[in-house]
């Protein structure tokens, strides 16, 4: 039994990985998700349908594809590739950013949607309340809109959580699977199965993945239930 | 002081409004549809009219003409929703001082305790407005908008969703509101018994238009606008002052221009100022002073006018001593009687007419029922 829970480094190393991935594509896509959802939800402009298709692209379209665009994109001689490289030196290619950003974008439509539903779910005439209150817009999203949004907010960050840390199609294809860099869970499994007597690896590392995903998913829904109620003031 | 002048299109609907009133409160009076929302929208800054021009005690919040909108948030006017609009995830405290936040800082000078105090909201600060009752829930609407310092408060039928007990509940801080702060209110409503008892100034809105304006007693005398203010509760307002009470029968003595009023007892010192709003179906006349009869109220009066005679029922307007009073008959009876303008009769009120619609709710005793048994 202790051989069986007895880590390789290579498999720590995975697992600390995935779980880095998937926090920072979560938390770097929650700004932009939730302007987008602002834009989808509230503005109208013209390109609004265009905008909603391509933030839902990655749900409809096979993983594989959305890596190779990535990868056409944010490739070292991709045009956004080449712009984050020579400006903020982020280079995402064959990198764990990379793997971040292709978590990202999987999750992205899941967060964008759960967040855009909580939004429409606002009563807009307690914003209009907060206005003849003396609020100005940036108060009133501050203080009304966004405490009332943060269940869906919880819930979409969650989701796109859960997306980044299982995601396998785009990762492989945009960054590869190399150990260390950006070999995640499901990259590791899939490694393990393809070498003899990778078995009891694949299965610890299955192990370990369903039982961060159970922490995560009982650790947000308690605070998803406190969060709800303090809404709802009950 | 309040200045109002717009015209704005909604669809179908045209609102073309224009009135000026002094302080305390102006009742907006009219049916639902009569744009009386719209209008105080347009106060508020919720609306932005197609024209008009919008000023409160010489600052001007809307000039279409000049190109002038203030927004909603820097108008400072105080708006109590019909729904309250409580920001659910705040307690009561942090929703009361929700504007303050934002108002300057010179007007947040009014004092929280006395808003508080005013509104008896002290014992609900901590809690969230999901455990608020609706008149609870309303007392803290207007102490929210009250701590935002505003120069003037908009009410949108504030106890249109609240049962009786609740109303009657509220009713009384309102007329402190009036009475006490200052503050000039405009104040929806298409309940007669609200607007007769709260209004300084009265405007009658009938279709996007002001039909009347005035004091609440002159407006509600005409009977030319019963078909606008609604036939059923029409009727006159009388200024009274409690003249006494006698103790054996359970009644209180009214003092008014007109004569004297018996009613069933109020818990009202003597030397109150009361309104009584005496419905016109609840008068009888009399063409001789009326003896053995069991009603208590008896008052002179001359015939002023007698209504258009369209169907079997007609309104006609008293002059008693000055004051208007309506009553509402068959046209058989006007006709049987001989009755045309001045000729004086006998206007006869029972006592029980004076139920809570009589005086919406004022402070009265809760045994009405065994005045029945004596009067009728």
């Amino acid at each position: 039994m202790s051989s069986f829970l007895a880590f390789s480094p290579d498999e720590l190393t995975a697992i600390r990985l995935s779980l880095r991935v998937a926090v920072v594509a979560m938390l770097c896509s929650l700004p932009v998700g939730i302007a987008i959802a602002l834009l989808l939800a509230r503005g109208r402009f013209w390109g609004k349908s265009l905008l909603n298709a391509v933030v839902h692209l990655p749900l409809v379209m096979p993983p594989v594809v959305t890596g190779y665009i990535l990868l056409l994109l944010f490739g070292r001689r991709g045009p956004l590739g080449e712009f984050f490289a020579a400006t903020l030196g982020i280079v995402f290619a064959f990198r764990w950013t990379g793997a971040a950003l292709a978590c990202a974008v999987m999750g992205f439509p899941l967060l964008v949607r759960s967040i855009r539903l909580s939004l429409d779910a606002v009563d807009r005439r307690l914003e209009a309340a907060a206005g003849t209150l003396g609020a100005n817009r940036f108060w009133v999203f501050a203080t009304i809109t966004l405490p009332l949004i943060l269940p869906g907010v919880i819930a979409g960050m969650i989701l796109s959580f859960a997306r980044a840390f299982g995601e396998f199609g785009a990762t492989i294809t945009f960054v590869s699977n190399i150990p260390g860099e950006t070999q995640t869970l499901p990259t590791a499994i899939y490694t393990f199965t393809q070498v003899p007597g990778g078995d009891l690896g694949a299965l610890r590392l299955t192990l370990v993945s369903v039982a961060i995903s159970m922490i995560a998913l009982f650790a947000s829904e308690g605070l998803l239930e406190r969060v709800a109620r303090r809404v709802l003031g009950l | 002081m309040l200045s109002v002048a717009v015209r704005h299109r909604l669809g179908d609907f045209r609102l073309y409004a224009e009135f000026e009133s002094g302080c305390g409160l102006t009742a907006l009076f009219g049916r639902s549809g009569a744009g009386k929302t719209s209008l105080i929208n347009a106060i508020a800054g919720l609306i932005r009219p197609d024209q008009g021009h919008i000023a409160v005690d010489g600052t001007v919040l809307t000039d279409t003409a000049a190109g002038i909108f203030v927004p909603a948030r820097r108008r400072r006017v105080g708006y109590v929703f019909q729904e309250g609009r409580l920001f659910p995830h705040l307690t009561v405290r942090q929703n009361l001082l929700y504007g303050r936040w934002f108002a300057p800082r010179a007007a947040r000078a009014s004092g929280i305790e006395a808003v508080i105090d005013l509104l008896g909201i002290g014992h609900l600060l901590a809690r969230r407005p999901a455990n608020l009752s609706g008149g609870e829930k309303q007392r803290v609407a207007i102490g929210r908008a009250l701590l935002a310092a505003p120069r003037l408060l908009v009410m949108d039928e504030p106890l249109a969703a609240l049962d009786e007990a609740r109303k009657s509940e509220i009713l009384p801080y309102i007329e402190r509101l009036r009475d006490e702060t200052g503050i000039p209110i405009v104040y929806v409503s298409h309940a007669v018994a609200e607007v007769a008892r709260l209004a300084t100034t009265l405007v009658v809105l009938s279709e996007g238009r002001v039909a009347a304006i005035g004091p609440p007693a002159a407006v509600m005398g005409r009977i030319d606008l019963f078909p606008l203010t609604g036939r059923q509760e029409a009727g006159a307002i009388l200024q009274t002052r409690v003249a006494g009470h006698d103790q054996i029968f359970g009644l209180t003595i009214l003092r008014a221009a007109a004569g004297e009023l018996r009613v069933p007892r109020l818990d009202a010192p003597v030397g109150t100022e009361l309104r009584v709003r005496i419905r016109a179906r609840d008068v009888m006349i009399a063409m001789q002073p009326p003896q053995d009869l069991s009603a208590l109220n008896i008052l002179p009066g001359i015939v002023a006018e007698i209504g258009a005679a369209e169907g079997p029922i007609v309104e006609m307007r008293l002059d008693c001593a000055g004051e208007a009073l309506i009553a509402r008959l068959t046209r058989r009876s006007i006709e049987g009687l001989g009755l045309t303008p001045g000729r004086p009769v006998y206007a006869v009120i029972k006592s029980v007419a004076f139920d809570h619609h009589a005086f919406a709710g004022a402070a009265r005793a809760p045994a009405s029922a065994d005045a029945d048994t004596r009067d009728a």
